[in-house]
């Protein structure tokens, strides 16, 4: 009896050891197959992967340090406990030991401060770049121009509204997708100027380890060199509004011949576009385009128009919108200062405005009849 | 000496309106503190409840911005720091043998300045355009677009404000000028000394950023751009001014929970607190340090690379005293003879999950991968570990283990146990997922977020339901206390030393009217 007894002891802390750790496998493998993202998303530049380092020594010489003292703290907690009959010791001071645990920890800073140190003044170097990229921050979408090829975009959240609703099934890459990606070359050194135009953003990509505030007025720099073609995706990571978790950054990395190609397209494209700005259009297609460009506006204003009472105004049978005509074409130009009201002289062409405000000047049951054609835009800018 | 008299005070409403005595305002200021955090919990639950999943659901994004801008200054400026005060006033001059603070009748005006300041905050919920949504830290150009409820909280902060440096002086000149002959600056409870540490914090700051806000407010409606670039202006220059009040706010946050922690772990372990002298220099160094770190709040606004070197070094440096803390705590355990109440439970947890918070803070300094942590959930969890499993539950513990000095009576010690055990676990789960998220790439401040993000923000809802509502135990064990129950001793707790101990249970309203002799 007491030889068998003997033996399931063990054997049952055996079972025990498989049970649990068939659980923690069960529980490591739906963890993987959820794709839980535990760590940094895989770094892809040389930057990025000193920077994956970096955090994973800091965090292993935490963790190091986590194990010594709360393993003494766990060993006092079951050891000298009042229940198993401990008496208290009576010291209460050390000298030597107290030097000994002021010194460690600052030879392990010294330790950490180095590596760091020299990483960042390699992220810091944005000198000899091979193509510049100024970034715009605005209220809520990014604005690219590069500046040697002469090609300028806005890169808008193209998630459908019915998926935030959820009225549609979420895509893939929901919040994460963009009309218009910023476009590099892979192998060449890739110098960002980052700034904003109305509050203060952050442009933000994790795998390029890229993040710096976009403040108005100010310009800050950050420098990429991508290796592996790719899409590489982020998000605005400074609070800048309602709509701040809705302008997500996508870069693609491309090769040097198919960069080439994208921007004789994107050329033309801008050509285009500026024939559109010297005719003149029937009203259905501008109610047509304004719906389109009106996706921006819906954002403060509402798909409806009737926007958020108190915070912004809604368009339906507003003063604006129904009144006259060069007022209303005013403030989309100029925007108003002080509010989100942006000025859109500068981020739309003539005949996206007057597309826009054919729109809302018809639409919501706002019936003017008026029809806006891109001259007029042209002669109050 | 007649007494009889002097216990004399108005009953009712007018006893709490009019009060002077510290027992009754810091009763005022633990209660109003107790209130907020249920308040602030509450849009915390708001704003889990919306993140369980993708899509909006139960908010639009402007009343989110609004819910984690109003929980962040309803937490810090509402519950931890009035707490605090709450201890102050009860503890202090029960500890320094001094029958009263110094300045009792500003010490009423500096509570009773709180309720007016967060009815002008909280009542903004109800104005058009709704609560201030720009975050709690109000950089510009973003709060110069809010609408008028900006102007409303700014008027709060400087009432909090008002009310914050009032109560510092009041802590100084009590903690200098009151103690009782023979306790010495080196014989004091170390909770006093982290206090009167916090005190000096204050004065230092709370009118930085009272001149900061007030620059806020001219700029929106007197024409001047000190924040504005187009104006000649600086919108970086706020951050610095900012940070430079919001960093020794974060240890106006933590020191005195510090201290807290140093009067309960002596008192269940039987055995003296460990290295009282470095204890008191230790919390001295990291008030100096927290002045000259503030800019590790802000290092992706394009600082200069010796600017980031600079602020990083000073950041890390604070893991030195930091580390000393932890290292006394842990040996005054060592070869004690520990029992486990529910104040040793949370000062435990306090200490064991202060320290995650620091380690992640220690990963934060360094500058590189900052740019990745910032303005993620990683920094979310990280703040998160240092003020609620630092900050609250200090106060918590602090709160079971004076009760029986302030009712009389022992509390629940079964329903402590299981608010104990509900808390860490659901804290736990609320915020320690949250470190994988920021580290994945979830940004902080968004209402909506990306489809892998998912798992985690559901395991991080589930725990902050279950977090919020084990508080309401803690209420149930508080008023249980207050009603009746077994008679606490003078001495309530087995192991306890202190002044606070000699005098009986309840404290009397007038304790101390002759000064203790300290030997």
């Amino acid at each position: 009896m007491s030889r068998s007894s003997k033996c399931s002891g063990p054997a049952k802390r055996i079972s025990l050891i498989s049970v649990i750790s068939g659980i923690a496998l069960s529980l490591v493998s739906t963890l993987a197959a959820a794709e839980y993202g535990l760590n940094f998303p895989k770094p892809v530049t040389a930057i990025a992967q000193e920077v994956y380092g970096l955090h994973m020594l800091i965090m292993m010489v935490c963790v190091g340090i986590g194990i010594v003292v709360f393993g003494a703290m766990f060993w006092s907690i079951v050891m000298h406990r009042k229940s198993r009959g401990a008496k208290a010791a009576k010291f209460h001071e050390s000298t030597t030991i107290e030097i000994i645990w002021t010194a460690i920890p600052f030879l392990i800073l010294v330790g950490m401060a180095i590596p760091s140190t020299a990483t960042l003044i390699k992220m810091d170097d944005t000198k000899n770049s091979d193509l510049v990229i100024k970034v715009t921050g605005y209220q809520w979408k990014w604005k690219y121009e590069y500046m040697d090829q002469d090609i300028s975009f806005f890169s808008n959240l193209s998630t459908p509204r019915d998926q935030i609703d959820n009225k549609a099934a979420k895509g893939k890459d929901y919040l994460l997708e963009v009309d218009n990606a910023v476009v590099i070359p892979t192998g060449k050194k890739v110098r960002f100027l980052v700034t904003a135009n109305d509050v203060i953003h952050a442009w933000w990509v994790p795998q390029l380890a890229m993040k710096k505030d976009a403040i108005p007025g100010f310009i800050n720099e950050l420098w990429t060199r991508v290796d592996e073609p790719g899409t590489y995706r982020g998000q605005c990571a400074e609070l800048c509004g309602k709509d701040h978790g809705f302008m997500p950054i996508v870069v693609q990395a491309v090769s040097e011949d198919d960069f080439k190609k994208w921007v004789s397209v994107k050329k033309a494209e801008m050509v285009a576009s500026a024939a559109d700005v010297g005719k003149v259009w029937t009203k259905a297609d501008l109610m047509e385009r304004g719906e389109k460009v009106y996706a921006q506006c819906a954002a403060c204003h509402g798909a409806t128009g009737t926007g958020v009472p108190g915070v912004f105004p809604a368009l339906k049978g507003s003063k604006i919108a129904t009144g006259p005509v060069n007022g209303h074409i005013g403030i989309v130009l100029k925007g108003k200062p002080g509010t989100a009201m942006q000025a859109y002289a500068s981020q739309m062409n003539d005949a996206d405005i007057a597309a826009v405000v054919t729109y809302e000047r018809n639409a919501f049951g706002n019936n003017t009849g008026d029809v806006v054609q891109p001259s007029a835009v042209k002669a109050l800018r | 000496m007649a007494t009889a008299h002097h216990d004399e005070h108005p009953a009712g409403l007018m006893r709490w309106l009019t009060s002077t005595n510290h027992k009754d305002i810091g009763t005022l200021y633990l209660v109003f503190a107790l209130i907020m955090l249920f308040v602030g919990g509450t849009m915390a639950l708001v704003i889990r409840a919306e993140l369980f999943q993708p899509g909006l659901q139960i908010t639009n994004p402007q009343f989110f911005n609004s819910m984690t801008t109003m929980h962040a200054l309803v937490m810090i400026f509402g519950a931890v720091m009035p707490a605090f005060t709450g201890f102050a006033n009860w503890q202090i001059p029960l500890m320094i043998g001094a029958p009263d603070m110094a300045l009792p009748r500003l010490n009423n005006w500096s509570f009773w300045l709180l309720p007016f300041a967060f009815t002008l905050l909280l009542c903004t919920l109800l104005i058009p355009g709704g609560g201030p949504a720009g975050g709690w830290t109000l950089y510009p150009p973003l709060s110069i677009q809010g609408g008028m409820s900006t102007d409303f909280t700014i008027l709060a902060i400087h009432m909090m404000g008002i009310s914050s440096v009032l109560g510092a002086i009041n802590v100084i000149a009590t903690i200098l000028n009151m103690r009782a002959p023979g306790m010495t600056l080196l014989k004091m409870p170390l909770f006093v000394w982290t206090w009167l540490i916090t005190a000096f914090l204050l004065l230092a700051v709370m009118p930085v950023l009272a001149g900061a806000v007030t620059m806020l407010l001219t700029d929106r409606h007197f024409g001047t751009s000190f924040f504005d670039a187009a104006g000649g202006g600086d919108p970086v220059m706020f951050q610095h001014v900012f940070w430079f009040f919001g960093h020794p706010e974060v240890y106006i946050l933590i020191l005195p929970a510090f201290g807290i922690a140093s009067q309960i772990i002596p008192t269940f372990a039987r055995k003296p607190l460990f290295g009282y002298e470095s204890m008191v220099y230790a919390t001295a160094s990291i008030a100096f340090l927290s002045f000259i770190v503030w800019a590790h709040h802000m290092f992706t606004v394009g600082m200069p690379l010796a600017g980031e070197l600079f602020f990083m070094y000073a950041t890390m440096m604070i893991a030195v005293p930091t580390g000393v803390k932890v290292f006394n705590w842990t040996a005054t355990m060592w070869k004690g003879s520990m029992s486990f109440e529910t104040p040793m439970l949370f000062a435990i947890a306090f200490v064991m999950l202060f320290t995650i918070g620091g380690f992640s803070g220690l990963m934060l300094a360094i500058v590189p991968a900052d740019f990745q942590y910032h303005d993620t959930y990683f920094v979310v969890a990280h703040f998160h570990y240092v003020l609620v499993s630092g900050a609250v539950f200090a106060i918590i513990a602090g709160a079971y283990y004076w009760l029986p000095k302030w009712t009389g009576h022992m509390y629940n010690e079964t329903l402590g146990k299981w608010h104990f055990w509900l808390s860490v676990i659901g804290f736990n789960l609320t915020f320690f997922p949250q470190h994988f998220l920021g580290l994945a790439g979830m940004p902080r401040r968004i209402p909506d977020y990306a489809l892998q993000f998912t798992e985690f923000n559901q395991w991080s809802s589930v725990g902050a339901f279950l977090f919020g509502f084990s508080q309401l135990l803690f209420v149930a064990v508080v008023i249980q206390a207050a009603r009746g129950g077994k008679k606490a001793e003078a001495k309530a707790w087995e192991g306890a030393e202190g002044l606070e101990w000699t005098v009986p249970s309840p404290a009397p309203y007038h304790t101390f009217a002759t000064p203790p002799r300290i030997k």
